[in-house]
């Protein structure tokens, strides 16, 4: 059982799967990023409430799903570190976090753009943009906690201690904060938050996302990899890759 | 039942420079070892893998022929590790001291066996000072009085004599011996030159991977 | 005295709740003997409760309104501040080596270093919040249970901050990246502390958000000893 971990843990093993997978991430976040981009922005029919400003939503929902399952996937990545002492994770998780943060800003951004053709202000504390705002702040710190460290090995132990910490007050943050905000406001209009959308608007929408999810493994990977490199620079099967010019 | 520490192939990566590499470590009932090496070669980084505080290394590491990951509590229950910082609260007296060391260690208060233990480390007169006022040696001491405070059977120390005036030197030096004929274990890092103890064995760091 | 037996091992101690009250003891003795130190928060809490009528408005119907949340946020930052010295004292002199190597869990030990904060910070805070809360006027019948929501609150508060301090005291210069790190997991008991003073003041029962910041504290109370002791193990390798 542990052999067969470590196995699949090992930077060379992941390496070489990586190589095979990348190209078909990058294929299918074009493909869909592409097609997606165009039926959504272009051929996607206008909201009758929100005319054409509605066409955010193609941005914006991506990114927020993204900004939050990505903090799942560092903890998980951390946990996987932490138990099994599997570098590949703990390199996952350093990449990761950079990606998440950027994913929550531009959730964040493409929110507060969205909010003046809305509500005529460029920053309104609603429920899920408080949120956002919240989780970029567990982004920045875990992102500062392990650059702080002079040992990386520390920094990563303590990063994913943090990613670990983080990711089990995410819900409890997310529902206080959805009740504070039910607390203070009387229901208005929010974000997202529509009836029956018609398939033409969410059928996008839905490729959007996976344009979205795919383009973060396709970079994930990339950047894992390079990680690799650059850690295991000196390692006999590294050198060995330079020498086979692929 | 005596005591025997086994280390196997230890290696230890720190930041991707290998401290040290295929290291053999065999400690029994009644030595003394010496870890040597210049400054920068990680004897500290071993003295606390030895002493469990570091998880971070590859190979075998066991006690009594238990690894030492699945024994830490009777392990622990048996060492006794002084570090670089003496452990000695500035704002409590050396009685108080080594009163929360006694509790830490699952013992009974005894105040009596503190006064003894401060008393045989020279410290008579002490006890009741705050330990932020006195010296750096008399700190050292303090935390030395620990030795004869709780027996433990596995001494883990490192520069234990910094600090230490000639007549501290010579009572540590003392004691170690009496530790090991005792059957007792130490393993120490020191620039001293430790005169006068028996089955010194060493162990030199920082030249095979030079 | 350890002659003859200077070899003989002997079986893991028991006496975790020994342990467990000499750590506490001796927390509160040096916190005793540093008194002026002691009382910091606590000065720190009312200068910043005064900072606010003098920069907002003296007006008391305006301070009402905004009383609730100011008492909270201001009782956050006095006890965010202190944090930062939990662990270093004994991170410096060698202390937390020893606490992570005696031979009883050391999730106790924590859990003792954190009730010493909150008996030093926390419980004071939540004690001299209604002499403040007078001077913003807070609306009559919400007293006891702003005591009562920041005596649970603040306990939360001890143990999730515990885990930064943790996780920075190898670090030279923590004190900024500690308050990083933790306010944002702090929202959800400001959420429910500030709750429950303004369903007082409304005249609701603060019956359900005083059971949810009993909620966050007994999860915090199941995972938050567990993790300052893995922090600590990793800050004393750094």
């Amino acid at each position: 059982m542990w052999a067969i971990v470590h196995k699949f843990g090992s930077p060379q093993w992941f390496y070489r799967l990586s190589c095979r997978l990348e190209p078909w991430c990058w294929v299918l976040a074009a493909l869909s990023l592409g097609a997606g981009g165009v039926w959504g922005l272009a051929l996607a029919p206008a909201d009758y409430q929100q005319g054409e400003s509605f066409r955010i939503i193609y941005v914006h929902v991506p990114a927020a799903l993204l900004a939050q399952s990505v903090f799942i996937a560092m903890a998980l990545a951390s946990l996987v570190f932490m138990v099994w002492k599997i570098k590949v994770a703990d390199m996952a998780a350093a990449v990761m976090a950079p990606f998440g943060a950027a994913m929550t800003f531009t959730a964040l951004f493409s929110g507060a753009v969205w909010g003046v053709p809305t509500w005529g202000t460029w920053w309104v504390w609603d429920a899920r943009l408080t949120s956002m705002l919240i989780l970029l702040f567990l982004y920045l710190g875990v992102i500062a906690l392990r650059g702080a460290f002079s040992s990386r090995q520390s920094g990563a132990r303590a990063a994913s201690v943090l990613a670990m910490v983080g990711v089990i007050n995410i819900p409890i943050i997310k529902y206080s904060v959805e009740w504070w905000y039910t607390l203070h406001q009387s229901a208005t209009f929010s974000l997202t938050e529509r009836p029956a959308m018609p398939a033409s608007m969410w059928l996008p929408l839905l490729i959007m996302v996976v344009g979205f999810y795919s383009f973060f493994a396709a970079l994930t990977l990339l950047r894992v990899r390079s990680e690799i490199l650059r850690r295991e620079g000196d390692k006999r099967w590294v050198r060995a890759l330079k020498e086979i010019p692929s | 039942m005596s005591l025997r520490l086994q280390a196997r192939q230890l290696a230890c990566e720190r930041d991707d420079r290998w401290l040290f590499d295929g290291l053999d470590v065999m400690l029994e009932s009644g030595e003394i070892l010496r870890v040597e090496g210049p400054n920068g070669s990680g004897k500290t980084t071993l003295l606390k893998i030895l002493s469990g505080q570091l998880d971070d290394y590859d190979g075998a590491l066991e006690f009594n022929g238990q690894p030492l990951r699945a024994c830490r509590d009777t392990f622990l229950a048996n060492l006794l590790y002084l570090g670089h910082a003496p452990g000695v609260k500035a704002g409590l007296t050396p009685l108080e001291n080594l009163a929360w060391y006694q509790a830490l260690g699952g013992e009974a208060p005894d105040e009596a066996a503190c006064e003894r233990a401060l008393n045989d480390a020279g410290l008579a007169g002490f006890e009741d000072t705050p330990a932020g006022r006195l010296s750096a040696g008399q700190n050292r001491r303090v935390a030395l009085a620990r030795l004869t405070l709780t027996p433990r059977a596995l001494w883990v120390l490192d520069e234990p004599f910094t600090a230490l005036d000639r007549e501290g030197v010579a009572m540590l030096e003392r004691r170690l011996s009496h530790h090991a004929k005792a059957g007792g274990s130490v393993i120490i890092t020191t620039h001293h030159a430790l005169g006068g103890l028996q089955r010194v064995r060493r162990l030199r760091l920082g030249e095979a991977l030079a | 005295m350890s002659a003859s037996d200077g070899g003989a091992l002997r079986p893991p101690p028991h006496g975790a709740g020994r342990a467990f009250i000499a750590t506490l003891s001796r927390g509160l003795r040096l916190a005793f003997r540093r008194r002026g130190e002691a009382l910091n928060p606590l000065v720190f809490y009312a200068l910043v409760i005064t900072l606010f009528p003098i920069g907002i408005s003296p007006d008391p119907a305006l301070l009402a309104v905004i009383a609730p949340g100011l008492l909270w946020v201001a009782a956050l930052l006095a006890a965010l501040l202190s944090l930062d010295t939990l662990f270093r004292g004994d991170f410096e002199d060698g202390s937390l080596e020893q606490l992570i190597l005696a031979p009883q869990p050391l999730w106790t030990q924590t859990l003792a270093k954190v009730c010493v904060h909150w008996l030093m910070t926390g419980l004071p805070l939540a004690l001299s919040a209604p002499l403040l809360a007078t001077l913003l006027a807070l609306p009559a019948g919400s007293y006891a249970v702003l005591t009562l929501s920041l005596v649970l609150g603040s306990a939360t508060l001890s143990l999730v901050g515990a885990i930064g301090a943790a996780l920075t005291v190898g670090l030279a210069r923590g004190g900024v990246l500690t308050s990083l790190l933790i306010l944002p997991l702090y929202i959800p008991v400001l959420v429910f502390g500030t709750g429950a003073v303004e369903a007082a003041i409304a005249g609701q029962s603060a019956l359900p958000y005083l059971a949810i910041l009993g909620a966050l504290l007994a999860l915090s109370l199941m995972l938050a000893p567990w993790a300052i002791a893995a922090s600590l193990r990793i800050s004393l390798n750094g």
